[in-house]
């Protein structure tokens, strides 16, 4: 186990990058904690997957390095770094049986098979393939083999961090649920540091203890599930994560308080900012409520979700979404709706409003 | 749901059992026709029963050729299989070379076959031929057309010159079909090349390897057309196959019955041997 450290981190796929655009990975400077379950979250082709590649080593960085409990591990090949990972797609090795899979990356290693037995044992009780070992693996449905492929990472007792990439792309939705609470319940039990890489949200929020999320080559915010929810870094942060997404509206700053559309709105942070371009308010749809006063909107919709109802209203054009419990009566056209203070705040340029500046 | 009985569907079928009747059935009827018949010429035919099956199998002449074309199809896939795998291993997988080595690998296969026959033919000749004259001048006494050793080595390099290419674009295809994952895994697994060969690179190729194996013994099997050309079956009768063999029965000495006898035997060797390589290669496959 070990700290993962990366410094002044950029890749580029690029022989001669110029632009910062040529970069899939702009400057990255992140800590990984011992032990900690982390997750990965972005859209398609932010650079999630190339970090991933540049930790296991499958990747060489263009510049900056990456430290393992402070040690350069950087120019180091894989199969020496002592990490594991599980692909999208689930990777056996279809003619040995599921022991045999198990007891690969030890017996590659030369442990003695008086060691291995009980190794192998132990781990496959530990993901529930105890009766499958004398299986063929190529017998196995996805999530046996992304199961046996986690294994093959777990079964090594010189593990540093165990990465997923997008592991549970190709399992059934029913069986999704199981294998990420197996997850997170083995990271309970073996304290391995744990990167897990996807786009969804739900695993992301559900599976890490602390959640990274990237965009275009950038990480936007390190956090806790609640931190991402409740204090969005940034405008992408707030629309990417929560279902629906923050509501982002242009706004003006005078005096130390918010306006919208020349309503004065409350905010937290907006005695911090100083009248600028680029302004905007973000509160997240469950921050909005409907009220006697304050912004009058017209209702357009109204869709159920089950135990609340997403109400879609508009102000000129503008989207506002709003949650509301089931069961409310959602006024026919007009209707005023107030933001909850201490969960609306302004943003410059796309970044939160702290301290004066935009961090 | 309920079934609808349409029996006009039938005469959809129609086409192409014509076809198959007239480029498969009746002419393997005509054969099986002449095989149970003996003929005096004068195109009057009578009843032989099994003799003719019983005559061919009971030949030293059959069984000594059906042994020069065991062996023939044995030697060819033991070099032609592991060779075009290993061809294939070494190719590049992406990048500009990819287009030109499949380009040189097809080549041999685009040429005719009694062209290849006569190529090696010139190619070999003790005197004037390029591989005959070198072996010759560097103190092998190598001669092809006198000795049956020399037609054995000629006509298998021959065969494996035209023929491994098929192997090494079918394995090759297998190769780039490979995920990288399988890879990145190996190599995290710390698993020697040795190993990413036989627990990736061999599995994720033996379908094709199969089709491999299945085409070459099939094609080795019936060939003709290149050893007649090389050597015409000698000297003497060394490398004469079963299929020169049946040439000369049925075409040299015009013993139809014989002939369509040998035929039908040699046919169902090539449909058992085919059935019984395909099961035990597939075998694992069902587990």
């Amino acid at each position: 186990m070990a700290k993962i450290t990366l410094q002044g981190l950029r890749h580029s796929y690029m022989p001669n990058p110029a632009e910062p655009s040529d970069y899939a990975l702009q400057q990255l400077d992140v800590d990984w904690e011992d032990g900690g379950a982390y997750a990965l979250l972005g859209p398609s082709g932010c650079g999630k997957t190339t970090l991933l590649n540049i930790i296991s080593g499958l990747l060489t960085p263009s510049h900056g390095q990456v430290l393992f409990d402070g040690e350069d591990v950087t120019q180091l090949p894989p199969d020496q770094r002592h990490i594991a990972q599980v692909f999208q797609f689930p990777v056996v090795y279809d003619t040995m049986t599921v022991y045999d899979n198990l007891a690969f990356p030890l017996r590659n290693r030369g442990v003695p098979e008086a060691e291995v037995d009980p190794r192998v044992r132990e781990i496959a009780e530990m993901i529930d393939l105890t009766d499958m070992l004398d299986n063929r693996a190529s017998g196995l449905t996805a999530d046996g083999k992304q199961k046996i492929s986690l294994g093959r990472g777990l079964v090594r007792t010189d593990v540093n961090v165990i990465m997923f990439d997008e592991p549970l792309t190709v399992i059934d939705p029913h069986l999704k649920w199981q294998l990420r609470s197996k997850l997170k319940e083995l990271h309970q039990r073996v304290k391995t540091t744990m990167i897990y890489v996807t786009h969804d949200q739900t695993e992301a929020l559900t599976f890490a203890d602390k959640v990274v999320v990237m965009k275009d080559g950038q990480v936007v915010q390190i956090g806790t599930p609640v931190e991402l929810f409740e204090r969005p870094q940034h405008t992408f942060v707030g629309h990417f994560i929560g279902s629906p997404g923050m509501n982002v509206l242009p706004c003006e700053v005078k005096g130390g308080k918010a306006f919208y559309q020349d309503i004065e709105i409350d905010s937290w942070n907006a005695g911090e900012a100083s009248d600028a371009a680029g302004l905007e308010l973000g509160v997240r749809p469950e921050f909005v409520s409907l009220s006697e006063s304050g912004v009058p909107v017209e209702i357009a919709k109204v869709s159920d979700a089950g135990r609340f109802q997403i109400v879609d209203a508009r102000r000129s054009d503008q989207s506002i979404k709003l949650l509301v419990p089931e069961g409310t009566l959602i006024p026919e056209k007009h209707a005023h709706l107030s933001f909850a203070a201490d969960h609306t705040q302004v943003y410059r340029d796309g970044w939160l409003v702290r301290g004066g500046q935009s961090v | 749901m309920n079934k609808i009985e349409n029996q006009k569907a039938w005469f959809f079928v129609l086409p192409v059992l014509l076809l198959v009747a007239f480029n498969a059935i009746v002419p393997l009827m005509t054969v099986v026709n002449y095989s149970i018949q003996e003929t005096f010429g004068d195109n009057t035919f009578f009843w032989a029963g099994v003799m003719w099956f019983e005559d061919v199998l009971h030949s030293e002449r059959f069984h000594a050729a059906l042994g020069r074309q065991m062996i023939f199809t044995f030697s060819i896939l033991a070099i032609e299989i592991p060779l075009g795998v290993a061809i294939a291993l070494t190719m590049p997988r992406k990048g500009f070379w990819v287009p030109v080595c499949l380009v040189l690998m097809a080549l041999p296969l685009l040429i005719p076959y009694n062209v290849v026959g006569a190529m090696w033919n010139i190619f070999a000749l003790p005197d004037i031929g390029l591989l005959g004259r070198t072996l010759n001048a560097i103190g092998f006494d190598y001669n092809f057309t006198r000795q049956p050793g020399d037609a054995w080595f000629t006509l298998i390099l021959m065969d494996v010159w035209h023929w491994t290419s098929l192997v090494v674009l079918l394995a090759y295809a297998g190769l780039v079909s490979i995920p990288d994952a399988y890879y990145q895994a190996a190599k995290i697994d710390g698993a020697k090349p040795f190993a990413i060969f036989r627990y990736i690179q061999l599995p994720k190729m033996k379908r094709v390897l199969t089709i491999a194996v299945l085409l070459r013994f099939m094609d080795s099997f019936m060939i003709y057309t290149e050893p007649f050309v090389l050597t015409g079956g000698g000297p003497g009768n060394s490398t004469t196959l079963l299929s020169i063999d049946l040439v000369k029965v049925a075409l040299g000495q015009f013993d139809l019955g014989p002939a369509a006898a040998m035929s039908l035997i040699y046919f169902l060797i090539i449909l058992l041997m085919s059935w019984v390589f395909y099961t035990v290669m597939m075998r694992n496959e069902a587990q």
